[in-house]
């Protein structure tokens, strides 16, 4: 029996162990048996303790993150293909572990009592079972293990502090980049060179003779050793150290430090008899253990596909974890966090352009808007950009649009791969509307400088934070000064900004209790965002473009410029300053805390500190609108 | 007028006398309660006196759950026949699937959705096509309610002057908002699966509160303080 969607079910699973294993007609069967369950982000699929269901789940689209209860350290996240909650099921036992959708998720949920007669029919089925139950790992016959099999496992008790290092089988490179024995070294350098590796496997009938690495070719090749007409062969270093695929990371971390050397060469069964499946560097154990920026950094810029960036952001999120536990300062914080982040779009875009049919027919600014631009986005959220190009001849310019919205195009649906949500106002440079040469981009914000309605001076004040992530920063800079250009032609602009940054709504009541939702989907819920961290951020915009600075677009930065700017107020700038950091820190945590973008606060779940943090930065929110109120005389206006 | 209806009931087929049944029982207010049958149809055409439905998907959600084996397709065999669209769908008038004729498609998709609420996209352009064979083997009109993701996706869109809304969105624009795959994109089940998806998305944004709630967020939202 099978039915169009139940074909797409058996597409999807013939690419993942142990389904690919399976005959053609026991998928079909298996398939249609699928039932497929949506789970909205932070949705529990089954807890801890809990009796095992009917069904195990594979992962169709999204993430489920595995955990010990009330912790909030995730063991584990299993991504698109992974199966999970199987183990208890074969073992009849309860959940050892909590289930939650990491992300908005598609599961489906194969069916037990079908699966398993197949399991016992079907031998490679069986093995493989046996085998990832065995060694725990999710997937022993994948080339890439991506984490133990958690979902699946009984001996998790052990602190999940210590991210099981011991345990946790390391990914590496499957991508191989190999030579001959007879390759000239010249041509060694080259290949190594253009796949940005640092080593290079040398074979002989398919099996690993030698390894050759950059220090192989400083030591003896620039020493005159081997003359650089020289081949692989008398450079390399041999016999190689092989090991077994199934390493985990502290293993490789002991052999490396055992033969003190930073690669080693991964086979079939560990021996050099047998051919290479991949090298593990250094690096990758760094990566793996993910508490270094640097590591994080260069693998973000070494990374070849969305899909592997989806992961070390994984990473980047354990480390502002890690940092906010051990209480850095949050300017610290923002300023590594926004460097990974920004670095990340770099590399997607990198990654798009390299996939394009053609480069770039001219110069090109991709500029990150919002929170983003300000260097304030800490945790994944929306994506706010747009994409600034040179000016072309008119013949040219419908060619040259099409080109850039369809880059931008790709470039938003790959950023939402890697977890950027959609702006939910469509301000993406994949809109007709944010995509732009420079004269048009100049014309749009004279029209909003010199006719600031509401919508203009909304639009302009999320335009205005733009920061540009890649691409030429001379043309974002020619734009930036003809904006200062008309504000000054228009002094009438900055009034209606300052209004702008007074119609977010107050923090607090008239007896100081904090202001909740009245209803929607976050009904008495305190918007952290809209009530508290906006009006500090549009009001540091007014306040710094009146002072026509340019280049700095962080919210704490500015007050801090401001503070310097206007001696009299300093103490009182920085407290804005100080106030904008804590709100930021307090939404970050929030937002790690249940997984989504800390803008809803649950009140009841904060403790008396923290609502008084909260209420103190309140005094300083009317403070400085009372300031705007009166500097840029917005009774005028708005009387 | 009741009178005249009453008569006419005797006549009616037992499927439908089943099926019109099914309305004396209430739907469940909760959401999660009730049974949604997300539906799709592949047509000759657009005209609703000539063009013919060749196709009819469907699929069933219960509380997030889609049964891939409950779901429901069947192809319609043709008397009139458009050789323009047929390229669109890829059905061919004789093609390898096995066809039935439009009364007993009429008759499972009847006892298949029973009283639930019909999802689709443009869902008023399915309906219509079903109430058009209905009326050409002498039947009455469709007596569900019907969800259209074309209008709730709408509603999931920000109520601001700065993003400039589509007059209507296409389940192509819906796929890719959602990353949702377009494989199998013009077969009726295909889109059905698609536009169940996006349903699935679209309520995770609008949080309705009941079923009222959901079908009455179909209209546009009422402006003022």
């Amino acid at each position: 029996m099978k039915n169009t969607i139940s074909e797409r079910v058996a597409d999807f699973l013939k690419n993942f162990p142990p389904f690919n294993n399976l005959e053609e007609n026991q998928l079909q069967k298996l398939s249609y048996e699928v039932s497929i369950i949506y789970k909205e982000n932070n949705s529990i699929i089954f807890t801890e303790n809990e009796t095992p269901h009917e069904h195990f789940y594979v992962v169709h689209k999204g993430a489920i993150a595995l955990a010990k209860k009330e912790t909030t350290s995730v063991l584990d996240i299993c991504d698109e293909g992974d199966i999970f909650g199987l183990r208890p099921l074969m073992a009849k036992e309860n959940y050892k572990l909590e289930a939650k959708a990491h992300e908005e998720t598609i599961l489906y949920a194969i069916p037990i009592k079908e699966f398993k007669p197949i399991a016992l029919e079907n031998k490679q089925v069986g093995d493989f079972l046996i085998e990832s139950f065995a060694s725990n790992t999710r997937n022993p016959y994948s080339l890439k293990h991506s984490g133990k099999l958690y979902g699946i496992s009984n001996n998790v008790d052990t602190s999940p502090e210590s991210k099981l290092l011991d345990l946790q089988p390391v990914r590496y490179s499957t991508n191989l980049v190999t030579c001959a024995e007879n390759t000239k070294i010249k041509v060694v350098a080259n290949t190594m060179t253009i796949n940005n590796v640092g080593c290079i496997l040398v074979i002989k009938e398919n099996l690993p003779v030698g390894i050759i690495t950059d220090k192989d070719i400083r030591n003896k090749i620039f020493t005159g050793l081997v003359p650089i007409t020289g081949t692989a062969k008398e450079v390399m270093t041999s016999p190689v150290i092989t090991y077994p695929k199934e390493l985990t990371i502290t293993q490789a971390q002991m052999a490396m430090m055992k033969s003190n050397i930073s690669h080693l060469c991964l086979t079939e069964d560990g021996t050099p008899e047998t051919p290479a499946v991949g090298i593990l560097s250094k690096q990758d154990v760094m990566v793996a253990i993910g508490n270094n920026p640097a590591v994080l950094m260069r693998a973000i810029k070494i990374c070849a596909s969305t899909k592997r960036l989806r992961s070390i952001r994984h990473g980047v999120m354990n480390l502002l974890r890690g940092y906010l536990d051990e209480n850095i300062p949050i300017r610290l914080i923002s300023k590594i966090i926004s460097e990974l982040n920004d670095a990340t779009i770099k590399q997607v875009i990198k990654i798009v352009i390299k996939n394009m049919d053609a480069e770039p027919p001219v110069r090109f600014a991709w500029l990150t808007m919002g929170s983003q631009g300000r260097s304030e986005q800490l945790l994944n959220t929306d994506q706010d950009n747009a994409i600034l190009f040179e000016d072309v001849p008119k013949k040219k310019q419908k060619e040259t649009t099409d080109y850039f919205l369809k880059l931008g195009a790709i470039i938003t649906k790959e950023l939402n791969t890697i977890g950027y949500e959609y702006c939910p106002a469509e301000m993406m440079a994949s809109n007709p509307l944010w995509c732009h040469s420079l004269s048009e981009w100049k014309e749009v914000t004279t029209h909003w400088i010199s006719n600031p309605g509401p919508d203009e001076v909304l639009l302009s004040s999320i335009f205005f934070d733009y920061n540009v992530t890649y691409g030429d920063k001379k043309l974002a800079s020619e734009l930036s000064k003809h904006i200062f250009e008309s504000v000054e032609k228009h002094p009438l602009f900055l009034t209606h900004l300052a209004s702008g940054a007074l119609q977010n709504p107050s923090p607090s009541g008239f007896f100081r209790d904090f202001l909740v939702e009245q209803d929607g989907a976050h009904k008495d819920f305190f918007d952290l965002k809209l009530r508290a961290l906006m009006p500090l951020i549009d009001a540091a915009r007014v306040l710094i473009l009146s002072h026509s600075v340019k280049s700095i677009n962080n919210t704490a930065e500015r007050y801090e410029k401001l503070a310097e700017l206007e001696p009299q107020n300093k103490e009182f700038y920085l407290a804005c300053s100080y106030a904008s950091k804590a709100l930021l820190k307090f939404r970050t945590i929030q937002g790690l805390l249940h997984n989504d973008s800390g803008r809803f606060i649950a009140l009841e779940k904060l403790n008396k500190e923290e609502k008084i943090k909260l209420k103190r930065t309140f005094k300083t929110i009317k403070e400085v609108q009372d300031l705007l109120q009166i500097r840029f005389q917005i009774k005028n206006i708005l009387g | 007028m009741k009178l005249f209806q009453k008569k006419k009931q005797t006549d009616l087929p037992a499927f439908w006398k089943d099926y019109s049944n099914q309305f004396i029982n209430k739907l469940p207010v909760n959401i999660n309660e009730n049974e949604f049958v997300i539906f799709d149809t592949e047509t000759t055409g657009f005209s609703f006196d000539k063009d013919r439905i060749l196709s009819i998907g469907a699929v069933k959600l219960i509380n997030k759950n889609i049964l891939v084996k409950k779901s429901f397709e069947v192809y319609i065999s043709q008397t009139h026949y458009d050789s323009n669209s047929a390229e669109i769908h890829g059905i061919l008038k004789k093609g390898n699937k096995e066809c039935i004729t439009e009364i007993e498609a009429l008759e499972q998709f009847l006892t298949y959705i029973k009283n639930h609420v019909l999802v689709g996209h443009h869902v008023l352009f399915d309906i219509a096509m079903v109430n058009e064979a209905l009326k050409r083997n002498g039947l009455p009109k469709l007596k569900n309610k019907t969800l259209d993701t074309g209008l709730l996706y709408k509603r999931t869109l920000l109520t601001t002057a700065v993003l400039q809304k589509k007059e209507q969105y296409s389940l192509d624009d819906l796929a890719e908002k959602f990353n949702i795959s377009k494989k199998d994109r013009h077969t009726a089940l295909g889109d059905a699966y698609i536009t169940v998806i996006a349903f699935l998305a679209i309520l995770d944004k609008l949080k309705p509160k009941s079923l009222v709630d959901l079908i009455k967020k179909q209209k546009p939202p009422k402006f003022g303080l």
